[in-house]
């Protein structure tokens, strides 16, 4: 017996989608006896020819039936004495194109439909491309609307040319193209009388037989969801995604690949001695672990372990995705914060051609670097399809804001080719008698940075220290004068200062940097660019009542009565580091006395 | 349609399901679990005890008590308590109790009240943050297009046009302050899947499943079963004897039976793949606010 196949449709608006789905559940005999007289009622209701609108069966919502349009993804069951299906139907109009990623989320295969009077269109390319994403191989071109072509097969052979020259570049197990009506019936379950030039199978045929190889994954892969205890002992819970395990086997926990072996196996509340993909399990292991959920076990394949990862991104979300903002990352049972490093490219939905772009907006396709707040375990998605696709998450509205998947995990090293250099930093720190590091301060405007960062200096200098203080505001006024305040231009600053911290660093100087740097994203952008061990974060954490009654630029006042917008403490958020190297608070103290105090705290990190 | 649901697909079903209910217990505070009474209450506490062995459930059930069910079910549902040893919360909307509202003579106020606004009483009282639920994508066009992970606003009302895009199987359970989630492990069951899986693992059901001579007056089509002496004959009304069983169970005076001799679980599975009309036209209360009936009650925060 076949295993069930989960389909999916995607067209244009009226290129008639929900008709072809309702043909072919009418036709396969799959309507109970009332759900078919409903059918005929209302036909009768909204259309005065009396025609049967098979569409009707499928558009659920009221508000799809009165704009005559799919809003949302319909799922339907039904089967054959062949097989067994599911089937999403997916809007076609291109404001709801998020759920059609859904459906193709959740399908092995798609049946995109061609108006043959229109031919192959943009949206057509759009819907392959997000298909080819999500993972779907499989595809039936349903070349629908020949009854209005005359069932010309001249109409037909220049679609399908039209259709291989785009589908070789979308990587597919098949293609398979049908010429039918879904309206008349034609090649849906049965055969066409009026297209003897087609000899291939009806899309019944097709859907009932086509072969929907499961991908062969290398090894054993079980995310952990949760955590039981019993008798002393822990239960990993978690779906099996790759592979199978038997008890007394060999496992890696990841992260930090720890070798141990399984106990012991329940699958369905009951002992096991293996457990194998699809299944849900509960495996003890030999060692007594601290694994909680979000941990991986893993056999006979490796997985990354990084912070750093490339991936191709669908967003969703009517925010637009810039640099530098922040989100709940989730893939498999992680969840971990993340940061936009870099949008590499965007996406010409149509062409595939790659764009220069700043911001992605609702239903925008691009590549982008992403750098996570902590490890995370991972694998390229076209290798462990379950280990390599994340959703993003709105950390203030929670919506679901978009989803990727994932090229490859990113070191710096394997980013970027450098020209190599026969004297090094190491040479040029060595020159100097030091260890170039950069001391970040962070906090509110007035909060004392540049005052702190500036008597740090005066100390370092006395020592015989090389040093560079690099100012927010100086910086402003001469590498960055041509960027404003919005969240782009603010990462974009603090990425200019990273950059220009970096390159004293190799040139073995000690920076003092001294800027607001308000989102926890950019300073780790920041963290990234200088190298984690050069870099130290110091948080001013002077309280804003403080940093505004002190308002020694008047700025807290103009930005009181509103002629300063995204003013960070008043109407832009400051996020206060969860971890810093040192926190001061300038309150009623004296800077000098201060720094000397800092000072005295990172004693020997400058030799 | 003879098709049998094989067994790896029911498999599938089960692990998908298992899969679901352990998210939320992973994720989410407070979670509970909607008990009905019915055959897909019980297929979903069946694959509780399966997800998390071998410890208890963690959240306990929910009933809500019109006081107009089958006495069968009001029985089955303490004994299963008692023997399982959950913890059950029956809760009924005493405001309503009070009004002395009657299914038949009330109609729609009566839903409304007694299950809608109970159901919303209820998970506001105890603070539920999620809330599981029997419903299945092949019930009723707008359970169709409902997601998984179906998102409540603090109003627990129901924004189809505003659904989170749910993505392979990453569910996205954040929530905001007074917002919830209803959560269905059984969306991608079908009514032969829930039959051929109570055969399958020998999962017990309300005997009013199984075909019995029980007294029913016809009224306006259905077979409506006499359960008790508060049910109003009308006249020409006539009780009668009938061998009947129930494809779904709620307010006795609002459930259909059908004429059957399926007098266990193998025959009903049997006689369901045979069958040629749609689950819900047992359902009385489903048809009385015209076609998107359902698509209302849960905008309004029903299930």
């Amino acid at each position: 017996m076949e295993s069930v196949l989960k389909i999916m449709t995607c067209g244009s608006v009226d290129d008639g989608k929900s008709t072809l789905i309702g043909h072919l559940l009418y036709d396969a005999k799959m309507l109970f006896a009332d759900q078919k007289r409903a059918l005929e009622l209302e036909s009768r209701a909204m259309r005065e020819d009396g025609v049967l609108d098979y569409s009707l069966l499928l558009d659920g919502l009221s508000a799809e039936r009165e704009q005559g349009i799919t809003i949302d993804v319909a799922y339907r069951y039904f089967a054959t004495e062949k097989r067994s299906f599911v089937v999403a139907d997916t809007p076609g109009h291109e404001a709801y194109t998020r759920n059609m990623a859904v459906a193709a989320s959740q399908s092995d295969l798609a049946v995109l439909l061609i108006d043959a009077e229109k031919g192959v269109t943009t949206q057509t390319r759009r819907h392959l491309r997000i298909c080819a994403m999500m993972g779907i191989r499989e595809y039936v071109f349903a070349v629908n609307k020949m009854d209005a072509a005359g069932y010309r097969k001249d109409v037909f052979d220049r679609i399908r040319a039209g259709i291989e020259s785009f589908v070789a570049d979308i990587p597919h197990h098949g293609a398979q193209m049908i010429p039918l009506s879904a309206l008349c019936g034609d090649n849906v379950a049965v055969r066409s009388a009026h297209m003897p030039w087609y000899e291939g199978p009806t899309l019944l045929g097709y859907l009932e037989t086509v072969d929907v190889e499961a991908r062969e994954e290398q090894g054993f892969l079980m995310p952990v969801q949760r955590v039981a205890r019993a008798g002393g002992i822990r239960y990993l819970q978690g779906n099996v995604v790759s592979g199978e395990i038997g008890a007394g086997e060999d496992v890696t926990v990841y992260p930090g690949a720890v070798a141990t072996k399984v106990n012991g196996i329940l699958v369905s509340g009951k002992t096991a001695p293996r457990t194998v993909r699809g299944e849900a399990a509960a495996v003890s292991l030999t060692d007594d672990l601290d694994v909680s959920r979000g941990f991986v076990l893993a056999s006979g394949t490796d997985l990354k372990q990084a912070r750093m990862l490339q991936a191709d991104i669908l967003w969703m979300d009517e925010k637009p995705l810039m640099e530098g903002k922040n989100y709940l990352l989730k893939l498999a049972s992680q969840t971990v914060n993340a940061g936009i490093l870099r949008l590499k490219y965007g996406v010409d939905p149509d062409t595939g051609k790659h764009l220069a772009c700043r911001r992605v907006e609702k239903n925008g396709l691009a590549c982008a670097d992403i750098v996570c707040h902590e490890d995370l375990v991972f694998d390229r998605f076209d290798r462990h399809p379950a280990m390599g696709r994340f959703i993003l998450i709105d950390k203030v509205t929670n919506s679901t804001a978009g989803c990727g998947t994932i090229r490859f995990a990113l070191r710096r090293t394997e980013n970027v080719a450098r020209q190599s250099c026969d004297v090094t930093p190491e040479d040029r720190a060595r020159a100097l008698g030091q260890s170039p590091r950069t001391v970040w301060f962070t906090g509110l405007s007035g909060s004392g940075k540049s005052a702190l960062a500036n008597e740090l200096e005066k100390l370092l200098a006395a020592e015989g220290r090389h040093t560079m203080l690099l100012d927010g505001d100086n910086v402003r006024l001469g590498i960055s004068k041509d960027l404003g305040f919005n969240d782009y231009d603010r990462t974009e600053n603090i990425r200019r200062i990273a950059e220009i911290s970096r390159l004293l660093n190799d040139a073995g100087i000690i920076v003092l940097a001294a800027c607001i740097s308000p989102f926890a994203a950019d300073r780790d952008m920041a963290r990234e660019i200088i190298g984690a061990e050069r870099f130290m974060e110091i948080y001013v954490s002077t309280p804003l009542a403080e940093c505004e009654k002190r308002d020694v630029k008047g700025l807290y006042k103009k930005a009181r009565m509103g002629e300063i917008p995204n003013f960070t403490g008043i109407n832009s958020p400051y996020e206060a580091p969860a971890a810093s190297d040192a926190e001061i608070d300038t309150s009623g103290a004296d800077a000098a006395a201060l720094a000397a105090e800092l000072l005295e705290s990172l004693k020997g990190r400058f030799d | 349609m003879t098709k049998i649901s094989n067994q790896e697909q029911l498999s599938r079903l089960e692990s998908e399901a298992i899969y679901i209910m352990r998210e939320v217990a992973a994720e989410i505070e407070n979670p509970v679990m909607l008990y009905s009474i019915g055959k897909d209450s019980s297929v979903m506490l069946h694959l509780a005890k399966k997800a998390f062995y071998p410890e208890p459930i963690p959240f306990p059930l929910l009933h809500i008590d019109t006081t107009w069910k089958f006495r069968e079910m009001i029985e089955f549902r303490d004994r299963i308590a008692r023997e399982e040893g959950i913890e059950l919360i029956v809760y009924t909307n005493e405001e309503g109790l009070r009004l002395g509202l009657d299914p038949v003579r009330d109609g729609a106020v009566y839903t409304d009240v007694m299950k809608t606004e109970a159901l919303r009483q209820a998970l506001d009282r105890y603070g539920f943050r999620a809330a599981f639920g029997g419903g299945r994508r092949d019930e009723e066009k707008s359970r169709a297009k409902e997601r998984v992970f179906s998102f409540r606003n603090e109003h627990h009302t129901w924004d189809p046009r505003a659904q989170r895009p749910e993505l392979w199987d990453l569910y996205n359970t954040r929530l905001g302050p007074g917002e919830s989630l209803r959560v269905f492990p059984l969306s991608n069951w079908t009514e032969r899947d829930i039959w051929a899986y109570i055969v399958r693992e020998k999962i017990e059901v309300v005997p009013l499943y199984f075909a019995k001579e029980r007294p029913v007056v016809q009224r306006n089509g259905n077979l409506i079963m006499v359960d008790d002496d508060r049910m109003e004959i009308l006249p020409g009304e006539r009780i009668e004897r009938k061998k009947v069983r129930f494809r779904t169970l709620g307010c006795y005076p609002l459930t259909g039976g059908i004429e059957s001799n399926a007098a266990d679980a193998e025959a009903v599975y049997a006689e369901t793949c045979a069958a040629v009309r749609s689950e819900r036209t047992s359902r009385i209360i489903d048809g009385d606010a015209g076609m998107y009936s359902m698509e209302k009650r849960k905008r309004e925060g029903y299930f």
